[in-house]
């Protein structure tokens, strides 16, 4: 499997709306194979990373996320995720990704009851993350929100938890790359806009790195974090070689 | 049998769609209502006739998907 080309499935639910963005982000900045995955489809074909798409899968009815984390590609997202597989949620995506418990908390409407739909600034937190290698610790990325539900919140003690283990990717920020009250568009808590699991191999953020990857569309941050998954499925294959007797 | 669910989020957590109700009562003059907090209610139609199954079936669906209880509180109630 070493040398057949990178092979990165993106859900597809009634309502997501940045499917066929992420598609183009997949071909065209990441170099690999991309595979639209209808959430009807109760297995996934062999793939390197999952990305759920941002959109309002099933209107936001109930909660945003609530109804399409019952999907059935959600279960075998989950199985997926629980054997070490990448998995990317970008804003509806990461919405589904906490309702479906595969990361910890929940989202709010945003404290302004507005749809914020602008570019912001967030800080990396970690860069030893597998999304987030090619940042430099503390690097500010421009990228583009919207959003009407991305104020996230979990308790003092889940929020702990994710301190310790350095789960926090992204803190809104300044375009300096000072965490200010100002600079949290949304009243997201601990001024949070990204998360992974505890394992490290699942990803959620508010942002959208795949509407800001290339020059032509104003910024190209988002880039980093792609390629930073990229440079992870590499690795990953990489190790995975099996070991030749000598 | 009918249940009535209600959800509303958890006290202690920021209810901004309450806080806009709660400022425009006060601008139309009701200055006497001290907090709003805006919910959602779910009817249900139930097949059941049997009330304690019924309220642990409910009870079931307000954990796995009616609510998410990091955020939200729920209450049923039962009527015949």
């Amino acid at each position: 499997m070493a040398d057949t080309p990178y092979r990165i499935g993106v859900l597809v639910f009634p309502g997501s709306n940045c499917d066929r963005d992420c598609h183009h982000a997949v071909t065209q900045v990441m170099g690999a194979t991309a595979e639209f995955i209808w959430h009807k489809e109760a297995a996934l074909p062999p793939l390197d990373a999952v990305i759920i798409p941002g959109g309002f899968s099933y209107g936001d009815y109930l909660r945003t996320g609530a109804i399409a984390r019952f999907s059935p590609v959600m279960a075998a997202v989950t199985s997926f995720a629980e054997a070490g597989g990448l998995v990317l949620g970008i804003c509806n995506g990461f919405q589904i990704l906490l309702e479906a418990g595969l990361l910890p908390g929940a989202m709010l409407r945003n404290q302004s009851l507005s749809f914020i739909c602008r570019d912001i600034h967030v800080r990396v937190e970690n860069t030893g993350t597998l999304f987030t290698g090619r940042c430099k610790p503390g690097q500010v990325l421009t990228l583009p929100i919207a959003h009407g539900e991305g104020n996230y919140y979990t308790d003092q003690s889940a929020l702990s938890k994710l301190k310790a283990k350095n789960q926090v990717v992204f803190r809104y920020c300044t375009k300096e790359g000072a965490v200010t009250p100002e600079a949290n568009p949304n009243g997201s808590l601990d001024h949070i806009a990204g998360i992974t699991n505890a394992a490290g191999n699942v990803l959620g953020l508010m942002p959208h790195p795949e509407r800001s990857a290339e020059a032509l569309l104003g910024h190209e941050d988002g880039r980093l974090i792609l390629l930073s998954l990229l440079d992870s499925i590499t690795r990953g294959r990489v190790s995975a070689k099996p070991v030749l007797a000598s | 049998m009918k249940a009535k669910v209600s959800v509303t989020l958890k006290r202690g957590i920021l209810d901004p769609q309450g806080q806009a109700v709660l400022h425009a009562l006060g601008s139309l003059g009701y200055r006497g209502v001290k907090d709003v907090r805006m919910g959602k209610l779910l009817e249900l139609e139930l097949a059941a006739n049997d009330r304690a199954g019924a309220e642990a079936e409910v009870k079931a669906m307000c954990e796995r998907l009616l609510a998410n209880t990091i955020i939200e509180d729920y209450r049923i109630e039962l009527v015949d």
